[in-house]
């Protein structure tokens, strides 16, 4: 068994009406495992006590560099992933220790497109059977509808019903991203976790891509969890942002908050070391972090990111910073925030 | 000053079981001594099949049926795989986008490093490795002498790319050829690594051809740039040029799909239509025509051909050498998009 430390409550936060989705606290630790027993020797601490909020209607840009947690935030908030500790709720319910059977009727409302369309469609399925498919298991059609319903998700998308024929190897990848995002509007979602959804894609499909989000978006009121690397995509469909950082948020704003008025030294550096596709701008000032992201299994002691931070103290190195600002405004992780 | 590479109407085919392919169809620019070039395009363009064919890597399938590649005048191109052995990784060396699977993982990063030195440069034992120490040391590797008996494996990815980068520059090249060297790192690391090129450049006054499909990359990098489309070279020019006032509608295209991220929110993205279509299944005429809004029948029934419109700056498109009569509203919305 994991032992953890008694958990710490988690900060009461008013539940307004519009919060579709929140974490108090939530962490995702993986076993690692050695020698001929396989005994557990630590763990990766990929999730590392997390709040967060999502409310309805809004596009929540998780952004960070590989490792530091996002995308196992979104599998965990799907229970793809088992949580260690914290809670995950949705609609005001607790949904952290809800059985296989009990999530089956929360699968139809929240949703996944993950990040590479070669990948996550079956290449042995036509395209009307990979759409057909969630809406049988969960009896969200009968056969008599059911066909009507392919020809609408396509239309949803922009591929052109002919083609529901057709296997997933026929297409580009950016039609198999559409084809992606079909399936996962089949059941009528509320909630979708976007998995680097553009980050396979050529520069002028992921704008495509991008757009059509957005446009669906606005047409069937969804709500986007939208989990990226690419600032450039998660500033054009985002609302608010939450940067993490080694398994914690270190900030969380509004788009305009996050990009014009950034707190947290690393989000300066992320902006700042993002090149500018104009190249009047190559001689701005720029801070090149040193060394890489140190491990998860193994974190730094007090910030995560002092090991990293241009302008660490002492204090950094031993007490670790609070999300201070609260959750619902602009907080960043940092005792010396800007 | 005189070229440092010369790439003359190369035309490059696969043999495939659908029968032959032309990857790189026509491609000329040339290279300066010091100079970065950078190549821009999407995937299938036929950037990195270009840069293979400089390096004459194009496995038992490819090959170059047209054209000629001239390395300091000398023209390379059917030399004999001794030949070339000679001038690969000692006058043009090549980094790759995955330092993961470039590194053989079954030696040592000291050992690969000093199989290239020993190859190519009179140097043998302890002299030899000191040099790729030195080299390790450059790159902004700490603890040099550790790493040089340390497996691929144990190092990150911004690491091993570093170490490609020592390996590539190791025996002072007069040309790298960077093929996405930043796209599978991440953004902090990505700065660092392109800081590391800019220093090396410096330098040791190394030409870069940097094959991207990040135009942010190619802004910070590079001094002129070809953009690709469907195998052809279809803009070049210098970089504040191109930036400023792209004239062929793909490249237009290219830059309106960017999401900026200083400005105002843009409410939808400039994106081009369609895909790029597949190498068996080229369109007549322009190849771009069927994705472009101001394509004509002309375009559809004859190819434009790659035309100098101002010094330095040669487009192919019909539209933007004059020879269509289109509505000049059009044309301004094109350099709205790019602005």
């Amino acid at each position: 068994m994991i032992e953890l430390e008694s958990m710490p409550l988690p900060v009461s936060r008013p539940d307004t009406a519009d919060t579709l989705l929140r974490l108090d606290g939530l962490k995702t630790y993986y076993p690692i495992r050695k020698g001929l027993l396989g005994r557990v020797k630590g763990h990766v601490k990929a999730v590392d006590g997390v709040s967060l909020d999502i409310r309805q209607g809004e596009t929540l840009g998780l952004v960070g560099e590989s490792g530091c947690g996002k995308s196992t935030i979104g599998r965990t908030i799907l229970r793809l992933e088992q949580s260690t500790g914290g809670v995950i709720r949705y609609r005001g319910e607790d949904i952290t220790h809800y059985s296989t059977s009990k999530m089956r009727p929360m699968r139809t409302e929240m949703q996944m497109i993950f990040q590479d369309p070669f990948s996550s469609l079956n290449p042995w399925m036509r395209v009307r059977d990979i759409l057909k498919e969630p809406m049988i298991a969960h009896d969200k059609a009968s056969s008599a509808t059911v066909d009507a319903e392919v020809d609408r998700l396509l239309d949803a998308v922009g591929i052109p019903r002919a083609y529901k024929e057709r296997y997933a190897h026929e297409f580009s990848g950016g039609q198999r991203q559409r084809i992606g995002i079909a399936r996962a509007l089949a059941l009528n979602p509320k909630f979708i976790v976007c998995d680097e959804p553009v980050s396979a894609l050529d520069v002028s499909i992921q704008a495509q891509v991008l757009n059509l989000l957005k446009q669906l978006q606005k047409d069937m009121g969804l709500t986007y969890l939208f989990i990226a690397h690419g600032l450039g995509a998660v500033k054009y469909i985002s609302t608010r942002i939450a940067v993490m950082y080694l398994g914690k948020v270190v900030e969380i704003g509004t788009k305009e908050e996050i990009f014009r008025a950034p707190k947290h030294p690393y989000t300066q550096i992320l902006l700042n070391a993002y090149p500018v596709p104009n190249p009047h701008l190559r001689g701005r000032e720029k801070i090149v972090v040193q060394g890489d992201v140190p491990s998860p299994a193994n974190p730094p002691s007090g910030c995560r990111f002092h090991t990293r931070c241009p302008f660490v103290q002492d204090r950094c190195r031993q007490e670790e910073p609070a999300l201070l600002g609260g959750i619902d405004g602009h907080a960043a992780a940092c005792h010396y925030a800007f | 000053m005189s070229n440092l590479l010369e790439v003359e109407g190369i035309e490059t085919v696969f043999r495939t079981e659908r029968g032959e392919v032309t990857s790189v169809d026509g491609v000329s620019f040339t290279l300066k001594a010091g100079e970065t070039l950078g190549i821009v395009g999407e995937s299938g363009c036929g950037k990195s099949v270009t840069s293979l064919s400089i390096m004459q890597l194009l496995g038992k399938t490819g090959s170059i049926r047209k054209g000629e590649i001239r390395l300091n005048g000398r023209n390379i191109t059917g030399l004999a795989e001794s030949s070339m052995r000679q001038i690969r990784g000692s006058e043009v060396s090549m980094i790759f986008q995955d330092p993961m699977t470039s590194l053989n993982p079954v030696f040592t990063i000291g050992n690969q490093l000093m199989e290239s030195i020993m190859l190519h440069l009179p140097l043998t034992g302890k002299a030899a490795q000191d040099h790729a120490i030195e080299m390790l040391r450059k790159v902004g590797i700490s603890r040099p002498e550790e790493i040089m008996n340390e497996y691929p494996h144990k190092l990150s990815g911004g690491m091993r790319q570093r170490v490609m980068i020592a390996i590539a520059l190791s025996c002072e090249p007069k040309l790298l050829i960077a093929d996405e060297p930043t796209t599978a790192l991440d953004v902090t690391i990505q700065a660092q690594i392109l800081d590391l090129m800019k220093k090396l450049r410096e330098e040791t006054g190394t030409a870069i051809m940097l094959i991207t499909h990040d135009l942010g990359v190619v802004a910070e990098m590079a001094d002129r740039v070809i953009v690709m489309y469907a195998g052809q070279v279809v803009e070049e020019a210098d970089v504040f040029t191109l930036f400023d006032k792209p004239l062929h509608p793909y490249t237009a295209g290219l830059m309106g799909s960017i999401p900026h991220l200083d400005g105002d929110d843009e409410e939808t993205l400039a994106s081009i239509p369609g895909t790029v279509p597949p190498l068996q299944q080229m369109p007549s005429g322009c190849r771009f025509h069927t994705r472009c809004e101001l394509a004509t029948e002309k375009c559809a029934a004859e190819a434009p051909p790659l035309l100098e419109q101002a010094e330095g700056h040669r487009v192919r498109c019909w539209a933007a050498q004059g020879e269509l009569d289109i509505k000049s509203s059009t044309l301004t919305l094109l350099k709205e998009v790019t602005t």
